[in-house]
């Protein structure tokens, strides 16, 4: 996919006056706020899990290749291959070829966003394959042909209307008649599709929560029991997954399954916990034959020992861009690529480079919200501060900011002419404000006043108007 | 038996909005604290915490005024600040800014330590329970996001709130939701900046309260500039005003008056 993150402005416009966009997102978010309100309180515990968790991601980051080479050392033992992938570009080859290999068509996919991030149902079906999501938000999206708009409800800039209409123009051998009113009406027709696509599968690619170095199995978390169908049935299953979600011990996944389902949707498990370990053993009732486990880098390990380590120790719940104001005002399509939100404001630079991302870090207002919420406790705000320092060191930033603020720190560092300075600005600007005690136009300051008034200052500074009363005093006890 | 302690020695860090734009908030900040046995000292030197070039990434000029600030409040039992997001940079960021910097680190923390914003300085280091003001209003009451999430200023304002005869408070929905400020990025992201305080005017508005009030010039100008642009007749002070009993001032956005019209 095609990276729009550079036109993060204009996009943001577009979906601010996307008036059937800003109706889903008035209501839809406060619902992940609220549930993920009640489930923390619920439990006593929940903010020392999050230290826990914090913890437990900093030390495997500091022994990854440890983990990492102990989880493919289990893989291999129980007969899986573990292939490693420095780049999406890899991962897309290794992906077709597991189904060169078995000779696959059809190609069922859980939800997983590194999927996304190397776009491989694009790549697999300019190779001739059929992908097919199976997760129903990826699926609504992926017959609409869009990118996902939040990384745990894909489809989530949709209304229930616009899902009827999708399903209408792709679902043509169904009766035209048919009635698509309900959500429990949708879901069944989706389920009745995919439940056909799924029997035809020859491989089933699904991502991976969490990694178990262990046991050599990967976790995934769903609700519709789509992954479940997607992994067992075919007589292949990929589990594309990044090195970053290796931990120690099922006790540690434990932990971060804890933390997970409640800060993601509020529940205290997903409907469905699966592990998945090995292909199927003699005996065993089902599974694939195959199992594969395609580890991406993707510029991840690049990350590790800099500022921004501790974005990696992210499980992907969501939790950031459903309590964030700007992914409120504008959705997840603005962010211009896989990632939106806070987590996106910092992963897209360093997946896509500074130059293609710099808006994103950039339009926050460091509100904290999202490092207030996040269970593995990553400091989101200091680390879009930081992409702000690359872009300060590599002159990226526009030229009018970079000015106003060398002139304005010129005058911070020197005390006297400062007050000076703000002295003769405060005078003439009260003056002039005075009768209406604002303006609704300033020069210089159109972007404030595009869409409010500039309130008036008194017309001295505290500090002369202070100076003024100690002379006074002085004065007066002479 | 009267209280023979010295009065503690505080340094009024006024915060650049303050100096400009409401002097009159520095002054209930001063009344606040000398009411409560303080003697309030404002050191010439002092100009801006630095935050805005620390965020935007300026991190050599951050540490220059860091330092100058360091210098100007040295000497002082505390240092308070009428702004949670100004006292944030100053107890949260001066010391990770400074860590590397062996002469400074130390000097840092130590500012760090007893830094304050004014709110929370009065009630959780003073003991202030009743500032012993009257405010005739209903008002509502936004909490600042870095005094909120950097401070876990609170539940202070609302104490003492409570206790301004006169006053009846009717709380905001979605207090602790961003209301689009953010420094630059209100003239960055003029469009997201927008859609931000229009939804936190509407939720003001929600609350049928006449007057609006934060413990942030940034937020309150960004606040009162849209309520104005919309014609609402609410009125936003600096807590600090309402807590002091200095309401002579108009509000936020009013005219003077006796100016021309």
């Amino acid at each position: 996919m095609q990276p729009t993150t550079h036109a993060f402005p204009e996009n943001a416009r577009k979906a601010l006056s996307d008036e059937r966009l800003q109706k889903v997102l008035a209501i839809a978010p406060a619902g992940f706020v609220n549930r993920r309100k009640q489930a923390a309180d619920r439990l006593p515990e929940f903010e020392d899990l999050r230290d826990q968790g914090r913890d437990l991601k900093n030390h495997v980051l500091a022994n990854l290749d440890t983990y990492l080479e102990a989880f493919e050392g289990k893989v291999t033992e129980q007969g899986g291959h573990v292939h490693w992938c420095r780049t999406d570009q890899e991962a897309r080859d290794a992906i077709l070829g597991i189904c060169r290999k078995v000779g696959a068509k059809t190609v069922t996919k859980g939800k997983s966003m590194i999927s996304e991030e190397i776009g491989i149902n694009d790549y697999l079906e300019a190779n001739g394959l059929t992908p097919i999501e199976t997760d129903l938000g990826e699926y609504i999206i992926q017959l609409r042909r869009e990118p996902p708009s939040h990384i745990i409800a894909p489809a989530f800039h949709l209304s229930k209307a616009d899902v009827e209409g999708t399903f209408r123009q792709a679902h043509t051998d169904l009766p035209a008649d048919r009635v698509l009113d309900e959500p429990k009406v949708l879901i069944a027709e989706a389920r009745q599709v995919l439940r056909r696509k799924f029997q035809q599968a020859d491989v089933g690619i699904t991502g991976a929560n969490i990694m178990v170095a262990e046991t050599g199995s990967t976790v995934i978390v769903t609700n519709e029991g789509n992954g479940d169908l997607t992994q067992i049935l075919p007589r292949v299953h990929v589990v594309i997954a990044t090195i970053d979600k290796v931990v120690p011990t099922l006790e540690d996944a434990a932990l971060v399954l804890r933390l997970l389902a409640r800060s993601a949707t509020g529940q205290e498990a997903s409907a469905y916990t699966t592990f998945s370990t090995g292909p199927r053993r003699p005996g065993d009732l089902d599974g694939p034959e195959e199992f594969h486990v395609v580890l991406l880098d993707n510029g991840r390990s690049a990350l590790l020992g800099t500022e921004f380590q501790d974005v990696l120790r992210c499980i992907r719940c969501g939790a950031c861009m459903n309590h964030c104001p700007v992914y409120g005002s504008v959705g997840g399509h603005a962010y211009g690529w896989v990632y939106p939100g806070p987590i996106g404001s910092v992963m897209q630079p360093a997946l896509l480079g500074v130059k293609e991302a710099g808006h994103l870090p950039n339009a926050s207002t460091f509100c904290g919200r999202c490092e207030a919420v996040c269970p593995m406790r990553i400091p989101l705000p200091k680390m879009m501060r930081h992409w702000r320092e690359k872009e300060f060191e590599q002159n990226l930033q526009p030229a009018a900011m970079r000015r106003g603020l060398a002139l304005w720190g010129w005058f911070a560092r020197r005390p006297a002419l400062y007050h000076a300075a703000t002295r003769m600005a405060v005078r003439a600007l009260g003056m002039l404000g005075r009768g209406t005690g604002r303006f609704a136009r300033l020069p210089l300051a159109q972007g404030w006043t595009r869409h409010r008034d500039m309130p008036a200052p008194e017309g001295r500074t505290f500090q002369q108007m202070w100076a003024e009363k100690k002379a006074a005093e002085k004065k007066g006890t002479r | 038996m009267a209280d023979t302690r010295p009065a503690p020695k505080v340094g009024l860090f006024v915060t650049c909005l303050v100096d400009v734009y409401r002097p009159t908030v520095g002054f209930a900040a001063v009344k606040l604290l000398e009411d409560a046995g303080c003697t309030v000292e404002v050191p010439a030197s002092q100009t801006c915490c630095g935050q805005p070039a620390f965020n935007a990434g300026d991190r050599a000029t951050a540490r220059d005024l860091a330092r100058s600030t360091i210098a100007a409040f040295e000497g002082f039992d505390h240092v308070v600040v009428p702004s949670g997001s100004c006292a944030g940079q100053i107890r949260k960021h001066y010391p990770e800014l400074l860590a590397d910097d062996p002469a400074w680190a130390a000097r840092a923390r130590h500012l760090s330590a007893r830094t304050h914003e004014l709110v929370s300085f009065l009630t959780d280091v003073l003991g202030v329970t009743d500032t012993g003001a009257r405010y005739d209003g209903t008002i509502t009451y936004h909490d600042s996001c870095s005094g909120l999430r950097e401070l876990g200023v609170k539940e202070q304002p609302r104490r003492l709130l409570a206790k301004v005869e006169g006053l009846t408070l009717n709380e905001l929905p979605g207090a602790e939701v961003c209301c689009g400020f953010g420094g630059t990025f209100c003239v960055k992201y003029p469009d997201i900046s927008n859609r931000m305080v229009e939804a936190k005017t509407a939720d003001i508005a929600g609350t049928k309260a006449d007057t609006l009030l934060a413990g942030d010039m940034g937020c309150l100008l960004n606040m009162a500039g849209k309520l104005k642009r919309e014609g609402s007749a609410v009125r936003v002070r600096h807590v600090a005003e309402v807590l002091a009993g200095v309401t002579d001032t108009p509000p936020i956005g009013e005219p003077i008056k006796g100016g021309r019209a």
